[in-house]
């Protein structure tokens, strides 16, 4: 495990300990380092002190050559246990008495070196000129001790100074033990109540706070953050549960629409096959009765015509007119029927060259009228052929029809720009109608001018309706009295 | 049946009547075989045993209306064309609709001509005569179908 991974306590505890340590070790390097100095400053003026007294108890020796007197004396340097040789040495420089007795050869120095005390060779030595009052030199004094006297000091601080050491470590392996937490409790708390954040998503928990230091601050913007997640979570889930209802609500409204659709459907299906079987029963049983009405009047206005007066003959011809008006609205109805019913085949179709089809056709069939009709040339659609010429078909027709008493009847098919699109146009200048019943136009039997006016059903803008609204277009018109119609569609 | 005769496949008796009554009144002269339903237009094409008719009887031109009880007239069309002996037989459909469906079906099965009964009786009659005129003087008849 590196430090970086120790948990925060050692890493606390380890750091305190350390830095006592170090504190310590410096502490105590210093003081040994002092003590050291002035250990070695302490023995060396101790041996120049015991020199000096030696010195001023040997001269006497000297003065008189007294060996045995010298040697007395150096032996006092007995008691002191560290200085292991010393040496007197006559004016000449020659060695007059030595210490411990009998001592000689290459461990002393054969002559005398520069006064002075110094360490040399892991020793302390020294020499002392020996000298009368009256400042005569008379020999030089040889001391040398080991350092053994320093080193026992110096041992002795030592142990003190690891003891020392060590108490102080165990003091501040305790301390730190005690005081880490004021610091590693507020985190390993904040570390929990994290930990439990994540793991249980329960944003409802806080961190205790334990003073008002960084820590403190620490806690409380965690809370704080906390608190916003928690209300940020219970808005996503209000949103959450708005947005579910709000999609079960469209799905369930999609599924009764869809429902309805289904059932629309149905109900069209079923109505379209039934009105198919209703077109095709009244087209095949309606018409015979209205036969046999027309055809047994004429067979009485034939056969009878003598034993019938004016008045009775006139009877029979309405009958007759009658039934003949029925079969027309019965045929008109049917291609209603027919135009709703049919299928829609869509192809490319030339209305003008359709118009002009349609207008020969009505030429041929009345030659005595003279309309002018203006045919826009090139006027192209998309639609069922068929249909098409049925909803143009009725709009010229009703052009030609309702011109009929106008002394010069014009009508016009062309294409003009309207409600912001392109628009086919029948115009003429008829009859006209007033536009307080424009909304009628397109009802089925609904008319604008009485029979006795213009002939008619009533069925036939109701089928052009139908036509272009299967094409999906629109169709409306506008007019005035007398002044003419213009019927405008769109595909 | 002779040669030269009218088979009219009508139920409606008012029909029928105006029918002959307009065929009279241009001299067309020729009998006129009444079948008042399929069943009957087929007993009398085919026998009333259906083991086929005396090719002698077939009449010169069917007119065939398509509503009729029992057996209707396409069903009536289809046995027509469906046998040896009658499958030239000229038949005119003389009905009163002219739905599409009709008319593709009955010219599908075979139909020579398709005329939709007009209301007006003076329309009606020309149609007749046309009809008359058309189908027993104009028209040159198929051969007779011989028997194997």
């Amino acid at each position: 495990m590196s430090l970086r991974d120790w948990p925060i306590k050692q890493k606390l505890t380890a750091m305190l300990v350390l830095i006592s340590g170090l504190v310590l070790l410096l502490t105590s390097a210093a003081f040994a380092g002092y003590q050291y100095w002035s250990l070695r400053q302490a023995t060396r003026d101790a041996l120049a002190v015991r020199g000096r007294i030696i010195a001023a108890n040997s001269t006497a020796s000297l003065a008189f050559a007294n060996v045995a007197d010298a040697r007395e004396i150096l032996s006092a340097l007995r008691a002191d246990r560290h200085v292991v040789a010393a040496v007197l040495y006559d004016k000449g420089g020659h060695v007059f008495a030595g210490y411990p007795t009998g001592v000689a050869g290459a461990d002393l120095p054969a002559v005398p070196g520069p006064d002075g005390y110094r360490f040399e060779r892991g020793l302390l030595i020294g020499f002392q000129p020996v000298e009368e009052s009256g400042s005569q030199r008379l020999g030089t004094l040889y001391l040398a001790s080991d350092l053994g006297a320093i080193y026992d000091t110096f041992r002795l601080s030592g142990v003190i100074g690891l003891a020392v050491m060590a108490v102080a470590l165990l003091a501040a392996y305790l301390l730190s033990m005690v005081l880490q937490g004021a610091i590693s409790e507020p985190i390993l708390a904040l570390a929990e109540t994290a930990k439990a954040v994540s793991t249980r998503q329960d944003y409802s928990v806080r961190a205790s706070k334990v003073g008002a230091d960084e820590l403190g601050a620490l806690t409380d913007a965690f809370n704080q953050m906390l608190g916003r997640i928690e209300d940020q979570k219970n808005e996503l889930q209000r949103y959450a549960a708005e947005l579910e209802q709000r999609v079960e609500e469209r799905t369930h409204e999609l599924q009764e629409r869809n429902e309805s659709l289904r059932r629309n459907a149905a109900e069209l299906l079923a109505a379209n096959t039934e009105l198919d079987a209703f077109a095709y029963s009244v087209s095949h049983d309606l018409r015979a009765p209205l036969r046999s009405i027309d055809g047994f009047s004429q067979i009485l206005l034939e056969d009878y015509a003598g034993k019938l007066d004016e008045a009775g003959q006139e009877s029979l011809h309405r009958v007759r007119a009658a039934s003949q008006r029925m079969g027309t609205l019965i045929d008109d109805l049917l291609k209603l029927a027919r135009v709703t019913r049919a299928e829609i085949r869509t192809e490319d179709v030339d209305l003008s060259v359709m118009a002009r089809d349609i207008v020969a056709d009505l030429e041929r069939a009345t030659p005595e009228r003279q309309v002018e009709f203006a045919i826009a040339p090139g006027l192209s659609a998309r639609g069922d052929a068929r249909l098409l010429r049925v909803a143009l078909d009725n709009l010229l027709r009703n052009s030609w029809k309702y011109t009929a008493k106008q002394p010069q009847p014009r009508v016009q098919f062309a294409s003009v720009e309207a409600n912001g699109g392109r628009a086919f146009m029948v115009r003429d200048n008829g009859a006209g109608f007033d536009m307080k019943y424009a909304d009628k136009l397109f009802g089925v039997f609904q008319r604008l001018h009485s029979a006795a006016d213009f002939e008619g059903t009533g069925i036939g803008l109701a089928t052009v309706r139908r036509i272009i609204t299967r094409h999906g277009g629109r169709i409306w018109a506008e007019g005035a009295v007398d002044q003419g119609a213009t019927f405008y569609f769109t595909l | 049946m002779n040669p030269g005769k009218i088979l009219l496949v009508e139920d409606n008796p008012d029909d029928v009547a105006l029918t002959l009554r307009a065929l009279k009144s241009h001299n067309i002269t020729n009998d006129v075989v009444v079948a008042q339903d399929g069943a009957q237009a087929l007993d009398i094409l085919f026998g009333a045993d259906g083991k086929g008719p005396a090719e002698k009887e077939l009449p010169a031109v069917v007119l065939l209306d398509l509503k009729l009880p029992k057996v209707n007239g396409m069903e009536v069309l289809h046995r027509i064309r469906a046998d040896e002996a009658t499958r030239l037989l000229p038949v005119v459909i003389l009905t009163s609709s002219d739905e599409e469906r009709d008319v593709i079906e009955g010219y599908s099965l075979g139909a020579n001509s398709y005329v939709r009964k007009p209301v007006d009786f003076v329309e009606f009659t020309q149609a007749a005569k046309q009809l008359g005129l058309y189908w027993l003087l104009m028209n040159r008849a198929p051969p007779v179908p011989r028997r194997s």
